[in-house]
């Protein structure tokens, strides 16, 4: 297989704390031009995300994490059922199950949950934590993204990651 | 007989932000009282205190996730009074439009496709899991199609004035950034054939859901009020982007007319009430229980004298017509409104790509320094107020905003009562359909309860029933 057409969508709004952890980590692997890898940076997840999910053979999905005990979690979508939309809370599962609904395509799918700790107040900026936790993602993903496009198949879910120092 | 309960439903599914409904039952059933209340952060106006006058239009979309284009065009003229610009340049002016009708345009179709159309077409009291996009896409596929394209064609226009989809810079102090090369105009101008016919189409679904359920349409939510909006300043057609304030009551008689809207702190105070963090604006010559009005799309409709983009006219001229050329206070036909300025947005992007303006180079204009400036727009939900202070060092050192939401604050509390009391009164089982119709009301006026944080893992609708000890009794999850 050629390599993937993979799309990194991160989202959430940088001014809520922690809340910019998505946009963030979209930034950081965006100035890495990574080979296939397109980075899309949007306020939240919304319906018409499905047409550009439906356009990629790979997507995932960067968002921040409440009430996470390790720094960053990244599963696998197994199964996209369609779910209830809000006009912000669209989730990754309904995102590609519209893909798939309305453009017949789903691609493989990943989200990336990463731990957030001050959420809420209107503020610029990432925590301390939320920085520690952004920095293990990162290189995590980086990996993760250069074994993926090297075997074209995916490294093992992760449930739990330990905690990185500081 | 029993005793009296408290409903809540914390906090609303498919509305911006947080806000819950608190529902209070007497001993035989009826609805007491019925709130809904707004747990929103208001500490916008002190954090923007400090930045300087040519960021302010970048950070202010970080208000909110749904609208920034409307905070970033508010702030933008604003700001543009403080450079000392009454008016910009034709490209400028033009280009800001152009975003604004695109931001107004798929927020609509957002809106109406995806967080109405499950209620409208399914009804209010359907099974929860039937009532959702999901299954309105399977009975009508092609629906859910059209809606994703037609944001997407409203999305593409904000990046292509915007400069990109999240924290736009399009607009500046003075002007614009950027005009719009030709080839981008031409791939807009080769949709918009399409992005007409199928506002149409959207159109016509939402009118004939008005008038197919007539008497539920006034029946539901609808209660006289005052209605609110700016218009075009010569004529008083509708104008989503700049013109003067005008206010009517419920019978149509003026009571604002023409008013420059740098004056909108004589005219209009804001009430606080214990229960909620939202203020209630009113007018202040009417007092708070007179002068309290709506805004957003139907309260466009009763004060525009009319739309000057043709196919919107006439569609404009029906809905009066429905009403005998009287306000409509129905709550229920905003959708119909809704779809008519999608119509209008879509005319006005089609005028707008013709215009050789949009390729000027004539930008910004410059003027003599003030420290002092008002932008108001007319957002997707309704009127915006932005109003800066700002020092010799172009620092900002006071800041206040009216969004559309408060100004409905008033407007959706009487909906929900009214739609509690008719539909759950005398109950003796409240059901997730009955509570789903006070939500139907208060999603009509599509409120935006702030940008809430939305990161993974956060609480479903939770619906809890106490009685009068303040004990749970029942407890509902919503689908969310």
């Amino acid at each position: 297989m050629s390599q993937p057409k993979a799309l990194l969508i991160g989202y959430g709004n940088p001014g809520r704390g922690d809340d910019g952890l998505g946009p963030a980590f979209a930034e950081r692997v965006a100035a890495r031009n990574l080979t296939g890898l397109t980075v899309d940076i949007d306020f939240q997840l919304m319906a018409d995300h499905a047409l550009v999910i439906s356009e990629h053979d790979l997507v995932i999905f960067a968002d921040a994490g409440l009430g996470m005990t390790a720094p960053f979690r990244f599963d696998e979508l197994t199964e996209c059922v369609p779910q209830n939309m809000g006009s912000h809370d669209v989730t990754p599962e309904a995102a590609v199950a519209l893909a798939q609904l309305l453009f017949h395509s789903a691609p493989r799918a990943f989200v990336l949950a990463i731990s957030g700790d001050c959420f809420g107040d209107i503020r610029e900026g990432l925590s301390q934590v939320a920085l520690a936790n952004l920095d293990s993602a990162e290189a995590y993903f980086l990996n993760w993204y250069a074994e993926f496009c090297a075997d074209i198949k995916p490294a093992a879910p992760m449930d739990t990651v330990p905690q990185t120092p500081g | 007989m029993s005793e009296p309960r408290l409903i809540e439903i914390s906090p609303v599914t498919r509305v911006e932000g947080h806000g819950k409904v608190t529902i209070h039952l007497d001993r035989d059933n009826n609805v007491d009282e019925a709130r809904l209340h707004i747990v929103e952060f208001r500490g916008f106006e002190r954090f923007i205190r400090g930045r300087l006058l040519w960021e302010v239009p970048v950070i202010v979309q970080r208000l909110c996730g749904i609208c920034p284009v409307s905070h970033h065009l508010a702030a933008a003229k604003a700001m543009d009074q403080i450079v000392g610009v009454d008016t910009l340049p034709p490209t400028a002016e033009k280009m800001r439009r152009l975003m604004h009708y695109g931001q107004v345009m798929q927020s609509h179709v957002l809106h109406f496709f995806h967080l109405s159309a499950p209620d409208l077409l399914f009804g209010f009291g359907a099974p929860a899991e039937k009532r959702n996009i999901f299954e309105v896409i399977r009975e009508n596929p092609e629906l859910g199609r059209r809606a994703v394209l037609m944001r997407k064609f409203g999305q593409d226009i904000i990046e292509a004035t915007a400069g990109k989809k999240i924290h736009g810079t399009g607009a500046i102090p003075g002007g614009i950034n950027r005009n719009l090369p030709i080839e981008t105009r031409d791939a807009f101008l080769a949709q918009i054939d399409q992005m007409t016919d199928w506002a149409q189409d959207a159109l016509k679904l939402a009118r004939d859901y008005t008038v197919d359920h007539a008497e539920l349409v006034q029946s539901f939510g609808a209660f006289p009020s005052s209605h609110m909006s700016l218009v075009r300043a010569d004529d008083g057609a509708l104008d989503l982007y700049h013109g003067v304030m005008r206010a009517i009551d419920d019978k149509g008689a003026t009571i604002i007319h023409g008013m420059d809207y740098n004056d909108y702190h004589k005219v209009f105070i804001e009430d606080v009430r214990s229960w909620s963090y939202m203020k209630f604006p009113f007018i202040r010559d009417l007092g708070p229980n007179d002068g309290w009005y709506r805004v957003g799309p139907l309260s466009r409709m009763n004060t525009a004298k009319f739309i000057d983009t043709p196919l919107a006219n006439t569609a404009h001229s029906e809905l009066r017509a429905l009403t005998g050329g009287l306000p409509n206070n129905t709550t229920l036909t905003t959708h119909w409104a809704r779809m008519i300025e999608v119509l209008h947005c879509v005319e006005k992007i089609r005028e707008l790509l013709h215009d050789d303006d949009l390729q000027g180079t004539d930008l910004v204009a410059k003027g003599e320094r003030r420290h002092e400036g008002i932008g108001v727009i007319e957002a997707p939900r309704g009127n915006l107020i932005h109003h800066y202070k700002v020092d010799e060092n172009d620092q900002v050192t006071f800041c206040n905003l009216i969004v559309s939401t408060t100004h409905n604050n008033e407007g959706m509390n009487r909906a929900v009562k009214d739609v509690a009391v008719k539909h759950l009164s005398g109950q003796d089982k409240i059901t997730e359909g009955m509570l789903n119709h006070v939500e139907v009301a208060i999603r009509a006026y599509d409120p935006c309860l702030s940008c809430a944080t939305h990161a993974l893992g956060q609480m479903p609708l939770q619906v809890e029933l106490f009685d009068a000890d303040g004990g749970l009794i029942d407890s509902v999850a919503q689908s969310v």
